[in-house]
């Protein structure tokens, strides 16, 4: 009998598949059920932020930050408060330190809340989105109180945060503080000992920690595969380093230990939040150089000082001096850096945006060949994957 | 830190004599100069090596400097978890020079390379999969030059006739419009304003000559 030539399948997977989580289209090789190479083609949600960022000035180029990876913007404006920091020489003083920190756990916990519960709903779960996705309200409630917008803050400015905290914001952090592990808690009853989540994620995708240095993995992603690295610990800024927390790291690299490791970063930025509320300073809570911090409203309807300062930071911004920094963050899906490029103008020269999303995407073929079409898609969860700040 | 950069950038130097061209310390961040074609070599020595250990890739990316020759940088920041410290690797390329790519060396380095390429055209050799990666399907130009413009050649819309979506030369209702905000009194130039006046004055003077004797030469020809 002769033998039958048996052609692979090519499987177009999105752009606008809901568990692609955006515009992932993804083109797979299949021998019947198993994906035999996959390639990812990203690009279809760019923006041209880098390029665009080249024409503003550094307090305007600041809200594109947001818009990169829009489910954790604060620790985006984190990594480019720092580096624009970092050029100038510019310390922060101690409360705005504080409230960055705790703004940017809060933007953890938003970030690994979205991604749990997508990634559970992806791979069958209804309940955990449905149940978590207030307490995210909440925590863009605080957001909206703080800055004045729930998701594009454009809070973190070079020099400490844009604005000193409303009177009983973190009065309602703390009481939000005391009730949340319950719902982390029952997130875990519907998902940890669950047989069906466990049988779609444990043992997919693994990754060891030799092939996570090669693919430049980072955050969650590279503690699942048992190494102990945090920017946070290793090279702590703002006030990390006075802060008491642990570093949650896996076993087996898999797309379950991703999930732990996220559920258990969370109740570790509760941590964080709780102590620095406890501790958080009064004073300033942004830099005093005037040449760089706006001045208040009210000091500028009595100062012409503060006026013409005013006036000359948002019309020609302030001058960087010339010189070059990669400042990175532990933004929460990872190594969040920037490469900023200034020529001694009021605008960024060149702002290189690494973002982890990134490199973790780039392993996907590596990740999903050999297993089956329905793990490609715990494969995407599990990398806790947003367009905005891959494509850029 | 900055002593442990310091003799790291020494000891990298004195290593690879042949490759690295030279190395700064600024803002406690240690930058590497490295030739093209030594970059392959650089990469894994610094991965490889026990002093080095820089086990992760974290980033690729080109930078434009129009005004210089060659034109390009390519910039590759390392990360050494064992020793808890970033080197920048810098190559300087021009357009029609390629860089050889370092996906031997680290597999992260493929998309990010892809990324050079379709944001700079910068080429690299020996690329296992070297297509445009951000941009738009049959995109032409690289986006992210100095000399592109930031609104583009071409948009896009839906066409209802035709029921597809059409490319179109790009139409600004109003003037693309760039403010120089440097001010004369801060800016870049520690020129004073009306100070460059006062040595430009003899230079029409010349010019006028130069005319003049171009006059009478035409002159005389005609003659």
């Amino acid at each position: 009998m002769a033998e039958h030539q048996i052609r692979n399948f090519n499987l177009n997977f999105g752009p606008q598949h809901p568990s692609a989580h955006g515009v992932l289209r993804l083109v797979l090789e299949m021998d019947g059920e198993v994906v035999i190479r996959a390639d990812p083609h990203i690009g279809l949600l760019h923006r041209g932020t880098e390029k665009l960022i080249e024409h503003k000035s550094y307090i305007q180029a600041l809200p594109y930050f947001d818009r990169l990876d829009y489910v954790s913007p604060q620790n985006q404006e984190h990594a480019f408060a720092l580096a624009v920091e970092k050029l100038l020489g510019l310390q922060v003083p101690p409360r705005g330190q504080y409230i960055r920190v705790l703004f940017a756990e809060i933007g953890r916990v938003l970030n690994h809340i979205f991604s749990v519960c997508a990634y559970a709903m992806d791979i069958g779960a209804m309940t955990p989105m449905l149940w978590m996705f207030e307490e995210r309200e909440n925590l863009m409630g605080f957001c909206e109180r703080a800055s004045g917008a729930r998701m594009h803050m454009n809070y973190f400015r070079p020099g400490g945060v844009a604005f000193d905290t409303p009177p009983d914001l973190l009065e309602d952090i703390a009481a939000w503080a005391e009730t949340f592990p319950q719902m982390i808690d029952d997130c875990e009853t519907l998902l940890t000992e669950n047989r069906i989540f466990k049988q779609r994620t444990v043992d997919i995708g693994v990754i060891t920690a030799e092939q996570c240095f090669d693919w430049g993995f980072s955050g969650p992603n590279l503690r699942a595969a048992g190494v102990a690295w945090d920017l946070r610990k290793a090279q702590p800024y703002d006030v990390y380093a006075d802060m008491d927390f642990d570093i949650p790291i896996g076993k087996h690299g898999d797309c379950y230990d991703r999930y732990l490791i996220r559920i258990y970063e969370m109740r570790q930025s509760l941590r964080i939040i709780k102590q620095s509320l406890a501790d958080m300073p009064g004073g300033r809570c942004k830099s005093d150089d005037r040449k760089i911090s706006p001045p208040s409203r009210a000091d500028m309807k009595h100062s012409m000082e503060a006026l013409i300062h005013h006036f000359k930071l948002y019309t020609e911004g302030y001058h960087v001096p010339a010189g070059e920094t990669y400042t990175a963050v532990e933004a929460p899906k990872g190594e969040f850096g920037v490469y900023l490029v200034s020529d001694g103008t009021a605008k960024p020269y060149r702002c290189k945006i690494r973002a982890p999303g990134f490199a973790h995407l780039q392993a996907m073929e590596m990740l999903s060949k050999g297993h089956m079409l329905a793990d490609v898609v715990a494969n995407i969860g599990s990398l806790d994957i947003v367009f905005g700040e891959i494509d850029r | 830190m900055d002593l442990a950069l310091k003799d790291l950038g020494e000891y990298v130097a004195g290593q690879l004599p042949e490759d690295v061209s030279e190395w700064t310390l600024d803002l406690d961040e240690l930058t590497v100069f490295v030739r093209a074609e030594g970059i392959v070599r650089v990469l894994s020595f610094l991965r490889d090596d026990v002093n080095c250990r820089f086990k992760q890739l974290m980033d690729i990316c080109g930078v434009d400097y129009p005004e210089r020759s060659p034109r390009f940088e390519v910039v590759y920041n390392l990360l050494s978890l064992t020793n808890n410290n970033r080197i920048r690797v810098k190559v300087r390329t021009a357009e029609d020079t390629p860089v050889p790519t370092v996906t031997g060396i680290f597999s992260s380095a493929n998309w990010w390379e892809r990324e050079a390429w379709d944001l700079f055209g910068i080429y690299f050799t020996d690329h296992p999969d070297l297509r445009r990666i951000l941009t738009d399907y049959g995109f032409e130009g690289h986006p992210l030059r100095k000399d592109f413009p930031l609104t583009g050649y071409v948009e896009i819309r839906y066409d209802d006739e035709k029921k597809r979506v059409v490319y179109e030369p790009v139409k600004l209702t109003q003037e693309f419009r760039s403010f120089d905000f440097l001010s004369p009194w801060e800016g870049v130039q520690p020129l004073l304003p009306g100070d460059e006046k006062a040595e430009e004055i003899p230079e029409p003077a010349e010019a006028e000559d130069a005319e003049a004797g171009e006059d009478a030469a035409s002159a005389g020809e005609d003659g």
